[in-house]
């Protein structure tokens, strides 16, 4: 008789066994905030096309302790979102050769960091300028 | 051995499947001296206190990639860690996690093998040459293109690594995902349309979702995340631009 | 070894996740700053920046339609994604079920950002 019995182990609660799948599972959850943002501006969407006094009720609403509490909490995890996603980039993207080399990871990382303060400070810009 | 000599605890999980339901630990006190690896120390307990303990290894010098062990509770190679490293403290060493487990810390790894063949891990060459039309030359450039990803010893860490393919062992997962990249991207290969079916199939590149501990854990310092992910997009350009280029033109 | 190897679907959801991840990488901090921290408050900028005029005329001009478009939908489509892959992660394997509630969801909010766009015209 065949006395092999190949044991499979469990993989319950396996996001707790090492500091790096609980980093993995802390960006993962950036996602809720994402989705609860768009879930506001669609709100916010809905109450704009049905007039002004029905966007204003929305935008006074924006005031509320608790939905600054909640973009506070937003900004923090998407901003960790930001750097998560360009600190995965280098293994996420083909190499990029630069003279001969390929680029380091860093450099990557830091390059995709700079384009995303550049693009939120052209954005700060664009709506200053459109506000006046 | 020397006089420096200490001891050491190494906790090892045991599993003999013809009298063990479920895998248990067992503590081992083993005397060590600073030059010994976690392989010498399993060793010592197979040759003094043990016989019956079962595990995998040869080189001694991480190339063979037979050693790999989980020392508390990551991958490793067990030849190149040091158990002065983890002294005072206990050591765990456990089996290569995500991989049935054999017998104490031998994994079972025929799904690996037949991922391996299924990726036709050789070079499929573009254009047949007889020997009088000489050998197929390559240009340093070309070489550099896929150099890293030859670089697998296939000792599974990055599989053990890998939580998705813990959860689905379908999935084709890490290491043969590099040495796949490995050969798709050689110069003299022309098997890349045959290997992209695996990669864009639902037991392909898709299970992955970027975690990146697979290229932390590599011995060989591959990246077969990046591999994972190039192939993704090349999968997906492939999906959508499949209905533009003719069959079996897509790159 | 022969088998039928299935091709699979995930390049759309894919594409999609990875637009919005890139998007909401980008743009995601500033835009929740000032939708949600700086107008509210009164910091930074004008006290009229989203004012329901500024807001209409920019919901009106087509490319003000298409960011509002992009953003909702992107974004709903990325986090769709991490989190039918975060669940599969934890254990659910509700594969169908957890598939429609997190895919459907990102449809129909993009479907409901589409009407209200045109709802608003042009």
């Amino acid at each position: 008789m065949n006395k092999r019995r190949p044991y499979v182990r469990p993989m319950d609660g396996w996001w707790r066994r090492n500091p790096f799948f609980i980093e993995y599972m802390v960006h993962e959850g950036t996602a809720l905030f994402v989705a609860a943002y768009a879930g506001i501006l669609l709100n916010g969407l809905l109450h704009l096309s049905r007039g002004e006094a029905a966007w204003n009720v929305w935008l006074d609403g924006l005031k509320n302790p608790w939905y600054i509490g909640f973009h506070l909490l937003a900004l923090v995890a998407i901003s960790y979102h930001t750097y998560t996603w360009f600190k995965i980039m280098p293994r996420t993207m083909p190499p990029v050769i630069v003279g001969g080399k390929r680029l380091a990871d860093g450099a990557i990382t830091g390059g995709g960091l700079a384009v995303a303060a550049a693009a939120s400070l052209v954005l700060l810009a664009a709506v200053w300028g459109m506000a006046r | 051995m020397s006089e420096n000599q200490r001891t050491i605890e190494i906790e090892v999980l045991r599993y003999h499947p013809e009298k063990d339901q479920v895998p248990y630990q067992q503590v081992f006190q083993v005397p060590f001296t600073d030059d010994m690896s976690v392989l010498q120390g399993v060793q010592y307990i197979k040759d003094y206190l043990d016989g019956s303990l079962s595990f995998r290894w040869s080189c001694r010098m991480a190339i063979c990639g037979s050693c790999g062990m989980m020392i508390n509770g990551e991958p490793h190679l067990s030849c190149e860690t040091f158990l002065r490293d983890y002294y005072p403290a206990r050591v765990r060493v456990e089996a290569l996690a995500h991989f049935p487990i054999e017998r104490d810390l031998v994994i079972n790894m025929e799904g690996f093998i037949a991922k391996l063949e299924s990726i036709q891990p050789y070079i499929i060459p573009k254009e047949e040459r007889t020997l009088a039309q000489g050998e197929y030359l390559q240009t340093p450039e070309q070489l550099k293109v896929y150099e890293q990803f030859s670089s697998c010893i296939n000792c599974m860490l990055c599989y053990a690594a890998c939580p998705q393919f813990g959860l689905n062992p379908e999935f084709i997962g890490p290491g043969a995902m590099a040495l796949l990249h490995r050969y798709n991207v050689d110069s003299r290969d022309g098997g890349k349309a045959e290997r992209m079916e695996l990669v864009s199939s639902e037991e392909g590149v898709f299970h992955c979702t970027a975690v990146g501990y697979c290229s932390e854990v590599c011995p060989k310092h591959v990246d077969p995340a990046n591999a994972v992910n190039q192939n993704k997009t090349n999968a997906a350009a492939d999906y959508f631009l499949r209905f533009l280029a003719p069959k079996g033109g897509a790159k | 070894m022969k088998r039928t190897l299935k091709r699979s679907n995930a390049p759309i959801f894919w594409a999609l996740f990875g637009a919005g991840g890139m998007l909401s990488a980008l743009l995601g901090p500033m835009l929740v700053l000032i939708t949600g921290i700086a107008v509210p408050l009164g910091l930074l900028l004008p006290a009229d920046t989203m004012s329901y005029a500024n807001m209409l005329a920019f919901s009106q001009n087509l490319i003000g339609k298409g960011f509002i478009f992009a953003v909702i939908a992107l974004f709903l489509w990325h986090a769709a994604h991490r989190i039918f892959h975060s669940l599969h992660d934890v254990g659910i394997h509700a594969g169908t079920g957890a598939k429609l509630i997190c895919y459907g969801g990102a449809m129909l909010g993009t479907l409901i950002a589409a009407y209200a766009l045109l709802a608003i015209g042009f």
